[in-house]
């Protein structure tokens, strides 16, 4: 039977998702959906939009205004639907891949105008939509079909790049940390701003077995195992910190939103109604 | 008494006025030559009247944000020329398969690439009918006088609501730069038609399905309390992806009909000196100007010319343009490209009547001369 949550927020009749065995971001889809409950948001008001990829089959399932876009540009389309109606609670689902590479520039100008929108990027260093290829996420000398002898590119800290393109919250969760992952939604959503969400995903079907990380049960160990909570990062010795990656939040601020400077300039010059 | 507001204005803004008349309420787009215009127009014009305009990064997210602003409600539009409207042709074939209206301005400049960006051209015609991937609907109209522009826009507008498909709106640069009089309707002479939308909001709604009697679905806007689905995905009734072969082949065979079936209700046309021609030049945009000057030029020295006025470039006017070749058995085509729509009058005629084409590349546009010596030549 499914879960009350199910029920409240999802398309029963859409389930089971599509997504392989092992694949994280069913978890980060209820981690979403979860954080709407809490925050006892009005349905009719959510509006989930996300461009091409995995993760990008997630307004599918969910029972609220859903908008699957072009590849990358969930952000740009997400602009428009939040200018036209700012009463929305704009939440786009997004890729390593989808956001940070094809999709790049619409994320440091989102960031940049700092418009009321919630990104959510499902990360699984990978692309699985088209079977294993490297995306801006992949880290160096990792493996991916069109990286077979290692990948020579860097990897993108999307936190950091949101961050210097001018997102009011920033903040990385976890497939494993479900708790926190619910809590920083709740938070990233609560923000008025640009909020961006790194969801570390996993999956096993392309990156893990592209790169020996063995099943799905190996990866989330790594998850668990590897990550650092930011709160502790300055207590710990360097030792403590290699190769390991942190989590949490790294900004929580407070800057004019765009959307409602925009309603200024309306209240100001407008002559009719 | 007759008490329309008299001016000299541009074409680009005679664009952004009939837009306003028509009731777009949200434009997003990128600054390019020589459309650059219509977007200043509307970030001056639309927060007076409550709406909304934003500059996007690039010419991608200005067609999505627009795709966007119209699913949230409001009726959206994007002006671009070449070089963006190649880059806005994803999201143009996102617009007719998830029947988003909205408008597409292209003011044209000479091409391919950066070209002469401050040259005029018509060589966007072929790229508006099948400029975004896979079978789609289009509707594209074109103007030739700033009054036209005015009236054009409004109706580009009403199509695309009244059809649920993005609109084109194809200028060029000396339509869209001159400076002409024109007098403004008052805004109760003004046909609008708003998109339909559903009237119960209950377990029944489906996004995409077509009542009795109707065009197309009825169209709700995010926000409303419909949690209806958008996908680019082949789909089905209510909006949801399906890989079936039959409810893709209905999909895209109702959204082609759509234009098909009603096309008589699209297409726009003017005619001249069509008695006892015997040979018809057949233009749009701004070679239509001179091919009036010509074919007038062309009557007072003798010459059986008719004008065809072709203000609907697609869907093409065939009906119109195959009834005429009863009697006229010579067209002549001129435009600034290399015959692209010469191309299509020849489709469509196929031997009933020999198709000249007169066609100009080089940034300049075709004088009335031009035309009359081509005249000479082929009568």
């Amino acid at each position: 039977m499914s879960s009350q949550l199910i029920k409240n927020n999802f398309r029963e009749d859409r389930l089971p998702h599509i997504w392989c065995p092992g694949c994280g971001h069913g978890i980060i889809m209820r981690s979403l959906a979860q954080a709407v409950e809490n925050l006892n948001l009005e349905k009719q008001k959510v509006c989930v939009i996300s461009g091409i990829g995995c993760s990008s089959r997630t307004p599918g399932y969910l029972d609220f205004n859903t908008l699957h876009t072009t590849h990358g540009r969930a952000l740009a389309f997400a602009t428009g639907v939040k200018l036209a109606n700012p009463e929305l609670k704009v939440i786009v689902v997004t890729g390593d891949g989808d956001c940070t590479a094809i999709g790049g520039n619409h994320l440091i100008h989102t960031a940049r105008r700092n418009i009321d929108i919630t990104a959510i990027v499902f990360n699984n260093n990978i692309y699985g939509m088209t079977g294993g290829q490297y995306s801006p996420t992949t880290p160096t000398n990792e493996f991916g079909t069109t990286a077979p002898f290692g990948n020579i590119d860097k990897a993108f800290d999307i936190c950091k790049l949101a961050d210097a393109a001018g997102a009011t919250y920033t903040a990385r969760g976890t497939a494993y940390h479900v708790n926190q992952l619910t809590k920083i939604i709740e938070n990233a959503i609560s923000n008025k701003g640009f909020s961006l969400v790194d969801a570390i995903s996993i999956c096993p079907t392309y990156y893990g077995r592209k790169n020996k990380k063995g099943a799905a049960v190996n990866m989330m160990n790594y998850l668990k195992d590897f990550a650092v909570d930011a709160k502790v990062v300055d207590k710990l010795p360097p030792e403590k910190l290699e190769n390991k990656f942190i989590i949490g939040e790294f900004k929580n601020t407070t800057e004019p939103e765009y959307t409602e400077e925009y309603m200024k300039i309306i209240k100001k010059y407008q002559k009719e109604r | 008494m007759n008490n329309r507001q008299v001016k000299l204005m541009q074409g680009n803004e005679a664009c952004v006025e009939g837009a306003l008349a028509a009731g777009m309420r949200f434009y997003a787009g990128y600054p390019i030559t020589p459309s650059t215009e219509i977007a200043e127009f509307c970030a001056q014009r639309l927060p007076l009247v409550g709406g909304k305009f934003i500059q996007m990064e690039d010419e991608i997210a200005g067609m999505a944000a627009t795709i966007g602003g119209s699913l949230a409600g409001l009726k959206s539009m994007t002006a671009t020329s070449g070089p963006g409207f190649s880059l806005k042709q994803e999201n143009i074939g996102y617009a007719a398969l998830t029947e988003v209206p909205c408008v597409v301005v292209d003011v044209q400049r000479a091409g391919p690439s950066t070209g002469l960006p401050t040259a005029p051209s018509q060589g966007d015609i072929m790229q508006a009918k099948w400029g975004t991937h896979g079978d789609h609907p289009v509707i594209a109209l074109s103007p030739t006088s700033v009054k036209e522009t005015f009236d054009l826009t409004v109706k580009a507008f009403n199509l695309s609501e009244k059809y649920r498909t993005p609109v084109f709106l194809m200028l060029d640069e000396i339509v869209g730069h001159m400076r002409e009089k024109i007098e403004i309707p008052n805004p109760d002479e003004i046909e609008i038609f708003d998109r339909v939308k559903p009237k119960v909001c209950d377990e029944s709604y489906r996004a995409y399905r077509v009542d009795e009697g109707q065009i197309v679905p009825p169209m709700a806007s995010f926000g409303e309390g419909f949690h209806f689905h958008v996908t680019g995905l082949m789909h089905d009734d209510y909006g949801f992806p399906s890989n079936d072969s039959g409810i893709a082949d209905k999909l895209l065979r109702r959204i082609m009909s759509k234009i098909s079936d009603n096309v008589d209700d699209i297409v726009l046309f003017e005619e001249e000196f069509i008695e006892d021609a015997e040979i018809l030049i057949l233009a749009y945009g701004c070679t239509y100007r001179s091919a009036r000057s010509a074919a007038k030029q062309a009557r007072a020295a003798g010459l059986k010319v008719g004008l065809f006025k072709a203000l609907t470039i697609w869907p093409f006017p065939e009906k119109r343009v195959k009834e005429l070749t009863k009697s006229i058995k010579k067209i002549l085509v001129p435009e600034l490209n290399l015959g692209q729509y010469a191309e299509e009058v020849e489709r469509v005629v196929k031997n009933d009547a020999e198709v000249y084409s007169l066609g100009k590349v080089n940034g300049e546009s075709i004088t009335p001369e031009e035309i009359l010596a081509k005249l000479r030549e082929v009568l």
